[in-house]
């Protein structure tokens, strides 16, 4: 795996005032016993889908619909997300990562659970535990396997470990079948996973 | 614990930014700050209709104050009612607010990265 690179002690660690604000709202309601953090956890997890990664499936469906755009993609991920108005905290530097008949891509952050916020949203449960985070490294084609996705034997898989100033968005491939689709009907069938290297658009699922 | 549909225990007249399938955030920390009154209201701490009158008083102000036309500061209004609302039950004071939110800021700074930033790592902590 190359590119492991040095984790700074920037970004992440700096808490907005707002975020603080939050924080000790959470923390004095914990420490009161009013809230359980897993409470707290179960219902973030229940909306973590709704929180960003449409931004990133509307990323792939450019880059699907828009040879340009997917040119300026790969040159320099920031920008070319930022033309379609997403970026800031979490996004200061991304890199997509484009998924080939030889290459597939997969995201992780082995250190902890550096993700691509703006484009994606909160990350999943699984990304942030520590058999993923460990497992992606060692083991790649048997994570996705755990996700029941196999590889064409052919197809390398390439591992991404995000850093706090760095992350990463993997484009699938289309899939065959969608040529003339809108853009809207594209982004509909890029599921986050698919965006994190652990699952496939669902054409099944494009109605 | 059983976990009312949260869109249901939010419902009353409280415009949360949402599309057909729910709500909708920008940032991780709208998400906590939702997810807290959701656990506050299945907790009892208050209703939803007494979160949906905090709520929509700190919006009409910040609009009559000239802010929140476009709704892009909902959660910090969102924030600043669920403060009110704990200081109203005597939950929460203003200042110890405050003291804690300055304790998490240094907590976070003082903790590397990669590690969770936990209240235990303010330097000035005592």
């Amino acid at each position: 795996m190359s590119g492991h690179h040095h984790h700074d002690h920037d970004h992440d660690n700096h808490l907005a005032p707002i975020e603080a604000r939050v924080k000790a709202l959470e923390s004095l309601m914990v420490a009161k016993g009013y809230v359980d953090p897993a409470a707290l956890d179960a219902i973030i997890d229940s909306y973590e889908t709704r929180i960003g990664p449409r931004n990133g499936a509307r990323v792939v469906a450019r880059a699907w619909s828009d040879e340009a755009f997917a040119a300026r993609l790969r040159e320099d991920g920031t920008a070319a997300v930022a033309e379609l108005g997403y970026g800031g905290r979490g996004g200061e530097h991304i890199i997509a990562c484009f998924n080939s008949p030889e290459e597939h891509n997969l995201i992780v952050c082995t250190l902890c659970s550096c993700y691509p916020w703006p484009v994606l949203g909160l990350p999943p449960v699984w990304y942030k535990s520590p058999p993923y985070r460990s497992k992606a490294v060692i083991d790649p084609r048997g994570v996705l396997a755990d996700f029941g996705l196999t590889l064409p034997e052919g197809q390398r898989i390439r591992v991404w470990d995000s850093t706090a100033e760095t992350r990463f968005i993997v484009i699938p491939m289309r899939p065959a079948g969608t040529e003339g689709w809108s853009e809207d009907r594209l982004a509909a069938i890029v599921t986050r996973d698919s965006m994190i290297g652990t699952g496939l658009p669902a054409v099944g699922e494009a109605r | 614990m059983s976990r009312p549909d949260p869109g249901l225990a939010l419902a009353a007249d409280t415009p949360i930014p949402r599309d057909a399938d729910g709500p909708v955030f920008a940032e991780p920390w709208q998400a906590q700050a939702f997810a807290l009154v959701v656990a506050l209201q299945a907790q009892g701490v208050f209703t939803a209709a007494e979160w949906a009158q905090a709520l929509g008083a700190e919006i009409r102000e910040a609009v009559a104050a000239g802010g929140c036309r476009d709704g892009s500061d909902y959660y910090e209004r969102w924030c600043e009612a669920l403060e009110h609302l704990l200081i109203a039950k005597g939950l929460a004071s203003h200042d110890g607010v405050d003291a804690l939110a300055a304790s998490w800021a240094r907590a976070a700074e003082a903790t590397p990265h990669g590690q969770p930033i936990r209240l235990e790592n303010d330097p000035l902590r005592g």
